[in-house]
């Protein structure tokens, strides 16, 4: 090989690679600056540069390189960044493409990459078995909080999560088609151009910038007359000039979930130089496919030998990549070790590109004859029957140790670089998602697709299918068209192995390693057997063996072999791990595509909103909406402004949004019938024009939610649940209606956001939207307590409650949405001229707790009667059947000593008791203390001029006048029991 | 993500438009107040959780707001029939068929040695 | 909702300045319409029909229209119906059996159009909108995203999603991401 003096890189073979030469990018690995070809992956420009070494392992820091071209990767994991904000840990280097002003840096390394003061744990090691962490952290158990939690937390993961909010976009998009195929080399694009020949609507997808599949390093296949490669981009060309085929570049099939979905994440600008502004980052596409064709061929694995670990060790089909497609060297004195006969195709083509082949160590006696022919043809060296037993090499590999089979002198040999390969694993890792089974080939020590679950179908590698001409009619028949494609090869491949390599057995302690980014060995999978690990299951989390973010792409087979000899099972008894989704890590970007900042989750507004707002409202969160909270005037906090707007409701009046209440219509001549089923009041007995207060129960007897109801025809209700409750309620509803009451002729409505509510109480109420009102007399003998009407309001067709949240007169105007804002205007014109306020949900909340109104959810916490809630009078004594007639009854339902709701004084009128705080009859009890129930409303009363509170407590009600206690961290307070009403016991008020 | 046929819609539709509601088939007692504790705590309690093929309600909330009811198998959660509310529990014929499917010929996952790992 | 002292002017609409799209779909708030939740069984949908002025569909994801009146299939007993003023008391002269519920202020609607219209739907939507399995005047209830939309297709390339009032913020945001991305990356297939 001549010397180049590629600015690209020393080990950039001219005439070789399919980039183009003038077409550079510039980037930087751990602050030095390197020059590469546009196409290259990271991996390849470093290695062009002859850079090996780019990352220290997870446990024993010790230095690693590049062990792969693809996915698969479990070594070159770096962090990527193109600004302080974009920046990406764990990215695979064999992945990753480069681009101009890229910032790379290596991980899990300090001081730095080459001397790195974690890699003492590797002079440890004996100390760092498999089980480790389980056997030594475990006592004292002070110690974990202190010492070693903070130890773990420092030593392990990998890379540094950013800490920047993340500036990109992400896009999702649902789709369909009649055929999905996954991965698109020789199998996946046949069988694409035999779909797409049907009219059938196809996606391709491939997670490679470009098609082809293991055309990037296999040179020596002809489709059609041409280069393989070649023949793939022409067939993509033509598929993506159809209109019914989509084909997804930089694309990964990352799940394959039930019934034909499967998740995809294509990546549109982590190559791009400067993307533009309003490219996603990465789009997920959600798609349902009605068949897929499986084509995600197979995982050259490494061979597992001592110290196989060292950088300038790698898979011969990767150096074959980064030879054929990228045109970059792996070194210049090349050492193979293989037990396949594909590695000799690598050292081939390494050849012919001058490289030098210091020799091919088989550990086979008897491989494939024709490569080995064309091997002794080419003047290398071929030692069969041998195998490498140890490497040398501290930053980088410079020597491996090789020894004839059952024994004989070790030499060494000098490398500069190593490339192995103990066969390929068929890459089923999707078929097994889709719940496919999977049978274990004898012959060829692989698990091969066997029993589908979906409408699914492997062709080529992932199938086990060797030969290319079978490969090519079976991607043929797997799209369902017609196609002609022919392929030949040069060399039949034979050969593979799994498991420990010679020199690597039970009987030896050396490091050889099964997973990488694990640093699991065979002898850590010894280890889990000799401690009682039998299943493979248990092996794994003992090891960690293929728990890494490579999911054991590499390590699985290796695992399984050396667990079933230890065994003495056959592998198919030991059992594979299930694989499971996702194939290769995803962002959160891309899961969360859409769902960020406002469109996290929808925000919900009342139509007054905005005027609210401009009022100066703090607002709330109550599930999705926002209600205005209270209405601080200025310099007021939020507790002089709650205390206000108390104040001024009972004083003169107040204007509250109650646009949030859920309402659901209840149309139909059976309504009342039904509602007599789903609440437990009478409903029949309301006259048209009438409301009442329900309470509705599960099954189970407890409180599930209330709320007015308004009966304004024979056949129609207007029915309101609390704003937390309306979907549910409507659903509870339509489920009853619907499966067991669907001979009542009725149907229900959610009209919550036809309304806009506006609730107008306190004594001025009536004089407040009297002159507004047109069509009913609002006098107290025409339009009592408990009244409504249809009616204008400010001429706006409305529905008008006279109801009361507040225990004052009040008036709840009900006005379609788009009217709101015009109506509210109007009405709070008028009342602040009166000198009303408007108040909002805290105030609410104050004034509704000085009645003792309670508030589901609140005060309620799905295991309280409306007994319990001293609402016994709601629940009918007359009907013969409602949902949780027959809960009521339940024994422990009716039994003595129940926790009731009951009010709270505190003994000094100051002290404000913290809401579900415990309550206790004896302070000075040893723990534990006899909880008799806790806090679940409490405020500052400005009306009461003192503290008030609600609490369930256990026989409550029997306790009225007794003193108990609240144990606070820093204090005991004393509270005297009382009823709930604690402002107006005699309920004038409300019907001023 | 499932793909759940809806009777009323008379098509395969997301998951995501659907809720699930519970076993199928356990008729609300006509005369609930007049059970006994035991008779309730079979009606509203207890649910028997099978493995395999049981039925199912759900409702098309996002879509038509039917309830409707399911045969599924939960292993495979294959679903075997869906059918609409109001109608009898219906046979499956197709259920040994179906469990023949799923009936493991080959010995590799987790699930199928689990019995042999205890 | 017709009434002389509730005029338009005083009505404020949910949607009321939004605007937004892309190079390949254009995103408008709908004009105020009334509409009515319409609910009745099998046997009254003849009269129903004669009394509205246009068939109501029965079968599952069609509409019809006629007399300025859309007709939504929803559900098996259950219709959205949009139009012109005067629905609930069409539905009254029926003499039928029905539930007939206003929500024209419930409903606020969005329409998207353009050629990349489906796409940017289906960046929230999981429906297959293909011609094939979502014709013209196609509709049904959904989801868009975290919200609830009833789709329907007035065109080729023109779509009516019609959203409750609080949600229409949320949707109006996510079908212009979509619109965003659809310029980017349209119909797939």
């Amino acid at each position: 090989m001549s010397a180049s003096p590629d600015k690209t890189g020393a080990f950039r073979i001219k005439g070789v690679g399919r980039h183009t030469p003038a077409r550079t990018a510039r980037f930087t690995f751990d602050g030095k600056s390197y020059t590469a070809l546009e196409g290259d992956t990271v991996a390849s420009a470093l290695l062009a540069h002859g850079v090996h070494l780019l990352g220290r392992s997870f446990k024993y820091h010790r230095p690693r390189g590049i062990l792969t071209a693809g996915p698969e990767e479990p070594n070159a994991l770096l962090d990527v960044s193109r600004d302080s904000a974009r920046r990406q840990p764990n990215v695979r280097a064999t992945v990753q493409e480069v681009f101009d002003g890229a910032k790379i840096a290596s991980q899990n390394r300090w001081p730095s990459l080459s001397f790195d003061v974690g890699a003492f744990n590797d002079v440890l090691s004996p100390f760092f078995a498999a089980g480790f962490y389980y056997k030594t952290f475990m006592w004292p158990r002070e110690a974990w909080a202190k010492l070693y939690e903070p130890i773990i937390r420092r030593a392990a993961g990998l890379g540094e999560a950013p800490k920047e909010e993340d500036p990109d976009h992400y896009a999702n998009r649902f789709a369909h088609c009649d055929v999905l195929i996954a991965g698109a080399g020789i199998a996946g694009l046949t069988a694409a151009l035999s779909a797409a020949s049907t009219g059938q609507t196809v996606f391709l997808v491939d997670e490679q910038p470009e098609v082809g599949g293991a055309l990037h390093f296999d040179t020596s296949t002809m489709i059609d007359g041409q280069n393989g490669y070649d023949w793939a981009q022409d067939a993509a060309a033509r598929l993506k000039a159809m209109p019914n085929v989509t084909v997804l570049n930089r694309t990964t099939v990352f799940g394959y979930y039930n019934h034909g979905f499967l998740g995809l994440a294509e990546r549109v600008t982590d190559h791009v130089v400067r993307p533009a502004k309003d490219l996603p980052r990465e789009r997920l596409w959600q798609v349902r496919a009605k068949k897929v064709v499986l084509a995600t061929g197979a995982i050259e694995r490494h061979m597992v030998f001592a110290n196989n670990d060292r950088p300038g060790i790698m898979l011969a089909s990767a150096a074959r990549s980064f030879l054929n497609h990228h045109g970059v060297s792996v070194g210049h004195n090349v050492g193979v070790y293989t037990a396949h006969d594909s590695a000799y195709e690598a050292a081939f083509d390494l050849h012919r590109a001058g490289v030098t082949i210091a020799a091919i160590v088989d550990c086979r006696a008897d491989p494939g004859e024709a490569v080995v022919a064309q091997a002794r043809a080419l003047g290398v060296d071929v030692l069969t029957g041998h195998s490498v037993t140890d490497t040398s090499g501290r930053l980088r590999i410079s020597s491996m140790t090789v020894v004839r089979n059952g024994g004989g002198n070790a030499r060494k040999i000098k490398v500069d670089a190593l490339i192995v390969s103990a066969g390929w694993t068929p890459s089923v890792h999707l078929f097994s998602q889709s719940r496919g089974k999977l049978r274990f080939d004898e012959a060829n020590q692989r698990f091969l697709p066997d029993i589908y679950a979906q409408n699914c179908i492997s062709v080529g590698a992932c199938n086990g299918t060797d030969d290319i001409a079978d490969l090519v009619d079976e991607a043929i028949a797997a799209g369902g068209g017609s196609a002609v494609v022919s392929a030949e090869n040069r060399f039949e491949w034979t050969g593979g192995m799994i498991g420990a390599a010679e020199g690597a057995g039970p009987d030896t302690v050396v490091k050889a390693f099964v997973d990488f980014q694990h640093d699991v060995t065979a002898k850590d999978i010894r280890l889990a057997v000799r401690e009682g690990m039998h299943s493979i299951e248990h092996i794994k989390r003992f090891t960690t063996n293929g728990m890494a973010s490579d999911q054991g792409k590499l390590s699985n087979m290796h695992g399984l072999a050396i667990a079933a000899e230890m065994l003495g099972r056959p592998i198919p008894q030991v059992g594979l791990t299930t694989f499971r989704a996702p194939y290769t890590p995803v962002t959160y970007g891309t899961l969360i595509a859409h769902s960020r900042a406002e469109l996290f989750d929808p925000t919900r507004k009342t139509p007054m909103h905005a005027l609210e707002a401009a009022a100066g409202a703090e607002f709330e969160d109550v599930g999705n909406w926002k209600r205005a909270w209270y209405f601080p005037k200025r310099g007021e906090d939020m507790h002089v402004a709650v205390n206000r707007e108390c104040r001024t409701v009972r004083d003169i009046g107040g204007v509250f949004d109650a646009s949030t209440l859920g309402k659901i219509e209840v149309v139909g001549p059976d309504a009342a019938q039904f509602l007599n089923l789903l609440y437990t009041n009478a409903w029949d007995t309301l006259k048209p024009g009438k409301c009442r207060y329900g309470i509705m129960t599960r099954e189970d007897g407890f409180i599930y939610d209330d709320g007015v109801v308004g009966r304004l025809a024979e056949d129609r209700f207007h029915v309101t649940t609390t704003t937390g409750g309306a979907p549910r309620v409507l659903h509870h509803m339509e489920d009853y209606l619907q499966t067991e009451f669907p001979h009542l002729k009725v149907w229900l409505t959610s009209t919550t956001e036809q309304w806009a509510v506006i609730a107008v109480q306190g004594p001025k109420a009536r004089e407040i939207i009297q002159p507004f009102v047109e069509g009913v007399d609002l006098s107290n003998e025409a339009f009592p307590h408990m009244s409504v009407a249809e009616c204008t309001v400010t001429g706006v067709p409305a529905r008008l409650f006279r109801v009361s949240f507040t225990g004052e007169l009040g008036f709840e105007v009900n006005v379609p949405a788009d009217f709101g804002a015009a109506v509210w205007k109007a009405i709070w014109e008028r009342a602040e001229g009166l000198g009303a306020c408007l108040y909002g949900t805290e105030s609410m909340h104050v004034l509704r707790a000085e009645k003792g109104y309670l508030i589901v959810g609140q005060d309620t916490d799905g295991t309280v009667t409306p007994d319990d809630a001293g609402y016994g009078w709601a629940v009918s004594k007359k009907k013969t059947d409602f949902v949780g007639i027959r809960g009521l009854k339940r024994p422990d339902l009716v039994r003595e000593g129940r926790k009731q709701l009951v009010g709270l004084l505190t003994r000094d009128p100051g002290d404000v008791l913290e809401e579900g705080a415990q309550i206790v009859a004896d302070p000075n009890q040893p723990k534990p203390m006899t909880m008799l129930g806790h806090v679940t409303s409490s405020y500052w009363s400005e009306n009461c001029d003192r503290s008030i509170a609600i609490a369930l407590v256990a026989g409550g009600r029997a306790k009225a006048g007794e003193t108990l206690y609240v144990p606070m961290s820093d204090r005991t307070i004393a509270v005297e029991v009382t009823d709930m009403v604690f402002f107006d016991k005699e309920g004038g008020r409300i019907h001023g | 993500m499932l793909l759940i046929h809806c009777p009323y819609c008379e098509e395969d539709r997301s998951e995501l438009e659907f809720r699930w509601a519970g076993e199928a088939h356990i008729a609300r007692p006509e005369n609930i107040s007049a059970i006994t504790d035991e008779e309730f705590a079979e009606y509203f309690f207890l649910r028997n959780n099978e493995k395999g093929l049981t039925y199912e309600r759900w409702r098309h909330i996002h879509g038509c707001g039917r309830f409707f009811n399911a045969a599924r198998d939960t292993v495979s959660d294959r679903f075997l029939m869906t059918y609409k509310a109001g109608l009898a529990r219906q046979p499956v014929p197709t259920a040994e068929e179906a469990a023949a499917i799923i009936e493991d010929k080959t010995v590799e996952t987790w699930e199928a040695v689990e019995g042999d790992a205890r | 909702m017709v009434d002389s002292g509730a005029d338009l002017a005083s009505r404020t609409l949910p949607l009321a300045g939004a605007h937004g799209g892309s190079s390949v779909v254009l995103l408008e708030p709908a004009g105020p319409a009334e509409r009515i939740s319409l609910r009745a069984r099998a046997e009254d949908v003849a009269a129903l029909s004669n009394a509205i002025g246009l068939d109501l569909p029965v079968r599952p994801k069609t509409s019809a229209s006629g007399n300025g009146r859309t007709a939504l299939w929803l559900g098996p007993d259950e219709w959205l119906v949009i139009g012109e003023a005067g629905l609930v008391q069409a539905a009254a002269s029926s003499g039928a059996l029905h539930s007939a519920t206003d929500v024209s202020h419930r409903n606020t609607a969005i329409l998207v159009s353009g050629p990349g219209a489906a796409a940017a739907i289906n960046s929230g939507c999981p429906l297959d909108l293909s011609l094939a399995a979502f014709p013209v005047a196609a509709c049904t209830r959904t989801l868009l995203g975290k919200v609830e939309i009833v789709l329907l297709r007035t065109a080729e390339d023109a779509f009516r999603v019609e959203v409750w009032r609080s949600f229409s913020g949320y949707a109006f945001g996510l079908l212009g991401e979509g619109a965003r991305d659809a310029a980017l990356n349209p119909e797939p297939l």
